[in-house]
């Protein structure tokens, strides 16, 4: 024993010839599998493009400066016409896209949390209403659920001729929800930029009153000095610069209301059956998150004097978070995802205008399904890395 | 029944497209555009034919699975060519997205689906339209309340209609050349389109005017919706087959034509054998009692005796299908034969 310790230390490793070398030959490995993986790829490549050219099938991506020459229905942000390009198809295809999934997860998220800790509630109604709703939803197949939606707006809401009235927020009818639609005038931007400053000088409020706390334990009530911020600063621009705003109203036409700002019911059903359905997957995975905690928290910190609302937000919740956000990150990707469902009801996404429009009009299926399947890939991994970052920001830091 | 049918065939082209693309990419498309179609149908013993998803009139699965249609009866024909029984066809039902992807991939023989010919579909698709077997143009079906005369009143319409089909550029540019607004609301299938047109979702449904009259019959109250008199397109509607591939493309071609001859010379399917026996020479060399035109095609002499005696002129396909004894009421119109002030001509078999 004492021997061979004393070899190891004093002597070099022994030589190894280069081939049997563990790192080396490792190396080669993944670099012969890497060159093969390559090789393959570009194969498949030269081997599609040939097998299109001896089809006679258009290829390549000069489409997208051609004139699309169809129309699509709702583009907020947008400005897209018959004679757009199919590159602004796709745009505003994505852009359709993010906004179903932007809407989609902020509701599934509340929906979901509010139903999760429902079904801890001690309340006996609450609790069963919160189980009934998860049971029930995550069980019903997606697609069976936008089409219930669908046909349920579809059969709801009154003919176009009728429409009915929700006050201050506009009208709804079986073909839009229509609202009166401002038009920034003169200096608008001015307010809009008053906003932005006034968000950024709450949040290094937040901080300093966060590192105040944690230095003389006094508290400052930043919710309140920011809501204020918020909403009074822009407000006295407004007005300072004399209203710099106008509204265009929906006028009664022939075929019911034309103009303002119109929200088509395709997108009210999507997000609805979306946006719910999610909601009862992310009340679980709450529910499991809080189930996590020890109950020895709970009653640690209501020795400590804590009530039960800070409690749940400081003690709990924030434990909780850590369980919750990686699940929480594969339903966000999921909802995204099944927004591609869209095409059963119309509402002009990315796989209904592009890779259903687009791609019939020019036939170019292969590349038109590559750019879309990579556009997905890619907000997909967006998502991912956004809530990693946020995740490890909430992860245990061990001293 | 009808319904279990349907639900299979709509799993079964999903699966279809992605088969598709995949053999776009992995190489099957070279040898499935190369290879002699007709020896491949000859071999497997049937045709497989692209159909629509349920177009009364045109292609549409009965009660009990079976297709009936003007397109349906293409295929039959091709089948009677080659096999001397209309029978042997099986069919694909295809979503107006899919068509062309599942021809171009191999996985059907022939696409009969009320497809409109057109230069890009023609020339950028890898694909041939083999001739028009209905002349069709796109109109307007409004509801009767509102009033509505012609198709320039539709200013501030919305407008549903199918997705990736012609209709669609139509209709855009139809409202643009005469300045009028509208909201284009578009479905990938049929079914979903008159669904949110029977829910007032739509003031206007549009597409090819045969397909409104067809689509009408599936309305809650067909009476009370109209179609306007305005055509806006045309759209010449006709089979399509794989390009690079002659003989192939010539059966197809010639399988509607003979139907169309037969139509002309008096041949239907009640005096074929009667018919035998003329003396006149054109009659002769349709049905192969005289001269040898089935074998440049690579099919029998009775190839189009065939036809007539398993499915019948064009003028019996029509009439069975949408003519004015069937529920879609459709007058003869531009598909009556060129003699009779149509535009349906086929050029002579000599």
């Amino acid at each position: 024993m004492a021997t061979t310790d004393t070899m190891g230390s004093s002597q070099e490793p022994p030589k190894v010839a280069l081939l049997n070398d563990p790192k080396v030959r490792g190396l080669i490995v993944q670099l012969v599998l890497l060159a093969a993986i390559l090789w393959l790829v570009w194969n498949m490549g030269v081997n599609a493009a040939n097998n299109l050219a001896a089809a006679g099938i258009a290829s390549g991506f000069g489409f997208l400066e051609n004139t699309a020459g169809f129309g699509v229905n709702f583009s907020p942000f947008i400005d897209y016409a018959e004679t757009s390009t199919y590159g602004t198809v796709y745009l505003v295809g994505l852009q359709n896209t993010l906004i179903v999934a932007v809407i989609g997860v902020f509701f599934a998220t509340v929906i979901g949390f509010l139903v999760g800790v429902g079904r801890l509630s001690n309340n006996w109604i609450i609790r069963k209403i919160s189980y009934g709703y998860v049971e029930i939803l995550r069980n019903i197949p997606l697609l069976l659920q936008i089409f219930i939606w669908y046909k349920g707006v579809l059969a709801f809401l009154p003919g176009k001729r009728e429409p009915m009235s929700l006050g201050i927020f506009g009208s709804i009818d079986v073909s839009a929800w229509t609202a009166p639609k401002g038009i920034p005038g003169e200096g608008f931007k001015f307010v809009i930029y008053t906003l932005i400053a006034a968000i950024v000088v709450s949040i290094f409020i937040g901080r300093w009153a966060k590192k105040r706390q944690m230095a003389t334990g006094q508290q400052f009530p930043v919710f309140l000095t920011s809501l204020g911020l918020i909403i009074l600063a822009p407000a006295i621009v407004f007005l300072a610069l004399g209203s710099p705003l106008s509204w265009e109203y929906p006028e009664p036409g022939r075929f019911g209301l034309r103009g303002g700002a119109a929200i088509p019911p395709e997108l009210i059903a999507l997000t609805v059956a979306l946006a719910t359905y999610t909601a009862s997957f992310i009340a679980e995975i709450v529910r499991a998150g809080i189930l996590a905690i020890n109950r020895g928290q709970t009653e640690a910190s209501f020795a400590l004097g804590l009530r039960s609302g800070p409690t749940l937000r400081l003690v709990i919740i924030p434990q909780a978070l850590r369980v919750i956000i990686p699940p929480l990150t594969s339903q966000y990707l999921n909802l995204t995802k099944n927004s591609s469902l869209a095409v059963a009801i119309a509402y002009p996404d990315l796989t209904s205008v592009f890779a259903g429009t687009a791609l019939n009009q020019t036939g170019q299926a292969v590349e038109i399904l590559l750019m879309t399947m990579l556009t997905y890939l890619a907000l997909s991994l967006l998502t991912s890395l956004f809530m990693n970052w946020y995740n490890s920001r909430m992860a245990l830091v061990e001293r | 029944m009808c319904n279990r049918t349907i639900e299979k065939a709509v799993l079964m082209k999903n699966k279809l497209v992605s088969a598709a693309i995949g053999a776009v990419v992995l190489g099957a498309a070279s040898t499935a555009a190369g290879a002699a179609t007709l020896d491949d149908v000859k071999a497997k013993g049937f045709v497989q034919c692209g159909v629509s998803q349920g177009l009364p009139g045109f292609s549409n699965p009965d009660s009990d699975g079976n297709w009936t249609g003007i397109d349906v009866d293409l295929c039959r024909g091709v089948a009677a060519a080659i096999f001397g029984d209309a029978s042997k066809v099986k069919y694909t039902p295809l979503s107006a997205k899919e068509r062309f992807t599942a021809l171009q991939s191999g996985e059907i023989d022939m696409l009969s689906r009320n497809t409109t010919w057109t230069m890009s579909r023609d020339t950028t698709l890898g694909l041939n339209f083999a001739g028009v077997n209905y002349y069709d143009g796109q109109g307007f079906m409004v509801r009767k309340d509102l009033g509505v005369k012609s198709a320039l009143e539709l200013s501030g319409a919305s407008v549903c209609t199918n997705t990736g089909t012609t209709t669609e550029l139509n209709v855009a540019d139809y409202f643009r050349a005469n300045k009028m607004e509208y909201e284009i609301v578009a479905f990938e299938k049929a079914d979903e389109v008159v669904a949110a047109y029977d829910a007032g979702r739509c003031d206007v449904y549009t597409t090819d005017q045969s397909g409104l009259y067809a689509q009408r019959l599936k309305l809650t109250n067909p009476a009370d919706h109209m179609v306007l008199p305005e055509i806006i397109s045309k759209e010449p509607l006709g089979p399509v087959v794989r390009q690079g591939d002659d003989q192939w493309f010539n059966i197809v071609k010639w399988t509607h034509f003979a139907m169309v001859n037969a139509e002309e010379l008096g041949v239907s399917s009640a005096n074929v054998e009667e018919m035998m026996g003329s003396d006149n020479p054109s009659i002769k060399r349709l049905l192969g009692t005289e001269g040898d035109f089935g074998t440049s095609l690579g099919l029998e002499t009775n190839w189009a005796a065939n036809i007539i005696k398993e499915v019948g002129n064009y003028g019996e396909v029509f009439a069975a299908n949408v003519g004015p004894e069937t529920p879609l009421e459709i007058e003869r119109g531009a598909n009556a034969l060129w003699t009779k002030g149509g535009l349906q001509y086929a050029p002579p078999i000599r």
